[in-house]
C-alpha cells in the first residue's frame, strides 16, 4: 500500500476516523504523517489532511467527540458519561483521550506486570523493533549512515523473525 | 445444592487463623480479566452476557482449585442468599445486584472465589485469613494463567489487561485486607494514619468496600492504582504498608493501657454488659460494641480462646446471616431482627466469663477518675 499524499513511500501510518457520520480512512507514509502532525493528536486535523482545508478548533473537536468504536457501539460521549469502556478495542479508539486520564490515575501509561505466556514473543518482539527504531532515528540524524544500514537490515531480520 | 450447607460453619469460619490475625482479619488478592472478543459485561446485550458466561463457567470449573466447588447463576439465588455471600465477603455488593448471565464459582475451603460478569468477564480472588497477601497473589497468579492458556484474555503489550474501567487497567489487580484498628480509634490517631495511608496512593475504606462506613473499627486498605508498575511491586508495597499500621496498632494499645487503662477497660466492661444483657439491638451497636470485645480479649481482658466466639458474633449478627441460621421466616422487620439478634448474643455471651482487668494493673495514680 502506498502513501496516499507522496503516492511514493510505503503506508504505514493507518488512520480511522469519523468525519460528520462518515467513516474515513487515510494511509500515510511515516515521513507525510510526521510533516503533518498526525503523531500530535493537537495539532492534528483529521479534516484538514481530508479536505486541505483549515478547521476551526470547535470543529476539530466535534470530531473527536464523534468518535465511535466500529465493533460496541460504544462512544467517545458514552465513555465521559460513564467512564467505562465498551468493550476491548475500545481502548485503541480512545486512545488519545485515554492517555491523559491514565497519567492522573496510575503510577504509568504503560503495562510493567504479568504478561501471558503466548503474548511474551509478541511484546519482547515489539520492544525490540521499538528500540531498533529508535536507534536507526539516531543514526540518521548524526548522518551515520553506515550504522543506519546496519540498523535498517536488522530490523528486516526482526520483523521477518516474527 | 443449598448454599447454606456448602458454605463452611460459621463456627469454623471464624476459628481459621492467619499470620498477625489479632490485627489483619483476612487478605485477598483480585484480578480483573475479559474475554478478548466479546463487549465488556455492564455494555453488552443480555444474549452476550450468557453467551461470555456460558464460555467462562465450565473452564473456571474445571481448574483443579476449583474442582470441588459450588457454581450458581445469581438469578437461581434469594436476595438472603446473596446477602450471605456479601456477609461473608465472597461477592461485592455490586455482584449481589445482577440476574441472570452473571454468576459466581467458589471453593469448598473458601480460598477461591471467581465472579463471572460482574464489571469485568471475570474478576477471580484468592481470599486467605490474616496477612497472607503474598501468598494470595501466587495462588491467584496460578490460576490465572491456567484460565489464560484455555480461554485467551485482552491484553496489549502497552496496556496490559483490559479492563471495563480503566481504573483497573494494566494489571487489573486489587490487592486487599481488613484490619481491625480499634486502638487508633480510641487513641484519636486513626485520621493521622488514614490520611498518611492515602497520600501514597491507598485506599481505605469500611467492611463492605467503595462508600460503606467503618464499622466495628474495621478498615479495609487496598491499592487503587494497577497500572505503571508490576504486581509483585504492588503487593510488596501494600505488604509494607500494612505491618507499619499493625506495629502503630500495638503501640497505640500498649499506649492505651499505659495512660489510659481505665478509659479502655470502662469501654470492654461496657462493651460486655450492654451486648449480654440487652433485648434489643442494631447491627451497627453490635458491630462496634463486639470490636471492643475483642480488643479486651486482646489485651488479656478475656481469654484469648474466646476471640472466634466473638468473630463468629460479629458474622452471625449480620442481618443475612441472622435471618438463615435463626428463623424459618423468610423476612424480618428491622425491629424483629434487632430483637432476634439481642436475644442471639445473651444466649451466646452466658458462657463467657466477665472480663477481667486485675491482670493488667493500671489503677495506679495514672489514671485518675478525671481522664475517665
Amino acid at each position: 500500500m502506498v502513501c496516499q499524499l507522496c503516492k511514493q513511500k510505503e503506508a504505514t501510518v493507518h488512520l480511522t476516523q469519523i468525519v460528520d457520520e462518515a467513516m474515513k480512512k487515510l494511509d500515510l507514509c511515516e515521513a507525510c504523517a510526521k510533516q503533518k502532525g498526525v503523531n500530535d493528536p493537537a495539532g492534528f486535523s483529521f479534516a484538514e489532511l481530508l479536505l486541505g482545508a483549515t478547521e476551526s478548533p470547535e470543529a476539530t473537536e466535534e470530531v473527536v467527540e464523534g468518535l465511535r468504536c466500529k465493533r460496541c457501539g460504544h462512544t467517545q460521549a458514552d465513555f465521559k458519561k460513564a467512564g467505562r469502556m465498551g468493550c476491548s478495542e475500545c481502548y485503541t479508539v480512545f486512545a488519545d483521550a485515554l492517555e491523559g486520564l491514565l497519567k492522573g490515575m496510575h503510577r504509568g501509561t504503560r503495562h510493567r506486570g504479568k504478561i501471558p505466556a503466548a503474548m511474551r514473543r509478541q511484546v519482547e518482539q515489539d520492544a525490540i523493533l521499538e528500540r531498533l527504531n529508535g536507534e536507526l532515528e539516531a543514526a540518521i540524524g548524526r548522518e551515520d549512515f553506515e550504522q543506519a544500514a546496519r540498523l535498517r537490515d536488522e530490523i528486516k531480520l526482526a520483523k521477518a523473525t516474527v | 445444592m443449598n448454599l447454606l450447607d456448602f458454605l463452611i460453619p460459621t463456627a469454623e469460619v471464624c476459628r481459621r487463623a492467619g499470620p498477625q490475625d489479632r490485627i489483619v482479619y483476612s487478605s485477598r488478592v483480585r484480578l480483573a480479566r475479559n474475554l478478548p472478543s466479546a463487549p465488556f459485561p455492564g455494555h453488552g446485550k443480555k444474549a452476550d452476557r450468557m453467551r461470555a458466561y456460558e464460555t467462562l463457567l465450565p473452564v473456571v470449573r474445571g481448574l483443579p482449585e476449583l474442582t470441588d466447588s459450588m457454581a450458581e447463576s445469581m438469578d437461581h439465588l434469594t436476595p438472603l442468599e446473596k446477602q450471605l455471600l456479601v456477609e461473608r465477603h465472597l461477592i461485592s455488593r455490586d455482584h449481589a445486584a445482577r440476574g441472570a448471565g452473571s454468576g459466581f464459582v467458589l471453593n469448598r475451603e473458601e480460598s477461591f472465589c471467581v465472579m463471572i460478569n460482574e464489571e469485568d468477564h471475570l474478576r477471580m480472588q484468592a481470599l486467605r485469613p490474616g496477612l497472607q497477601l503474598r501468598q494470595a497473589w501466587l495462588a491467584i497468579d496460578a490460576l490465572d494463567t491456567v484460565l489464560q492458556e484455555r480461554v485467551g484474555f485482552a491484553f496489549s503489550a502497552e496496556r496490559g489487561y483490559l479492563t471495563a474501567c480503566p481504573t483497573n487497567l494494566g494489571t487489573g489487580i486489587r490487592v486487599s485486607a481488613m484490619l481491625h484498628l480499634p486502638g487508633l480509634v480510641l487513641s484519636e490517631q486513626i485520621g493521622q494514619i488514614l490520611k498518611a495511608v492515602n497520600d501514597i496512593g491507598l485506599a481505605v475504606r469500611g467492611l463492605y468496600g467503595e462508600g460503606t462506613e467503618a464499622l466495628g473499627n474495621i478498615f479495609q486498605v487496598s491499592n487503587q492504582m494497577t497500572l505503571g508498575e508490576s504486581e509483585t511491586e504492588i503487593v510488596e508495597r501494600i505488604n509494607k504498608v500494612l505491618l507499619q499500621v499493625i506495629e502503630h496498632e500495638e503501640n497505640a494499645r500498649v499506649g492505651l493501657l499505659e495512660k489510659k487503662a481505665k478509659v479502655v477497660f470502662n469501654h470492654v466492661g461496657r462493651a460486655y454488659g450492654i451486648l449480654s444483657h440487652s433485648h434489643t439491638i442494631s447491627s451497627k451497636e453490635t458491630m462496634n460494641l463486639l470490636s471492643l470485645l475483642r480488643l479486651g480479649v486482646d489485651i488479656g481482658m478475656l481469654p484469648a480462646s474466646s476471640r472466634a466466639m466473638v468473630d463468629e458474633l460479629l458474622l452471625i449478627t449480620q442481618p443475612a446471616h441472622l435471618q438463615t441460621l435463626f428463623t424459618r421466616r423468610e423476612k424480618l422487620g428491622a425491629e424483629e431482627r434487632d430483637i432476634l439478634r439481642a436475644d442471639v448474643l445473651r444466649e451466646r455471651l452466658k458462657g463467657l466469663d466477665r472480663p477481667d482487668h486485675t491482670a493488667l494493673g493500671g489503677a495506679g495514680p495514672a489514671s485518675t477518675p478525671a481522664e475517665i
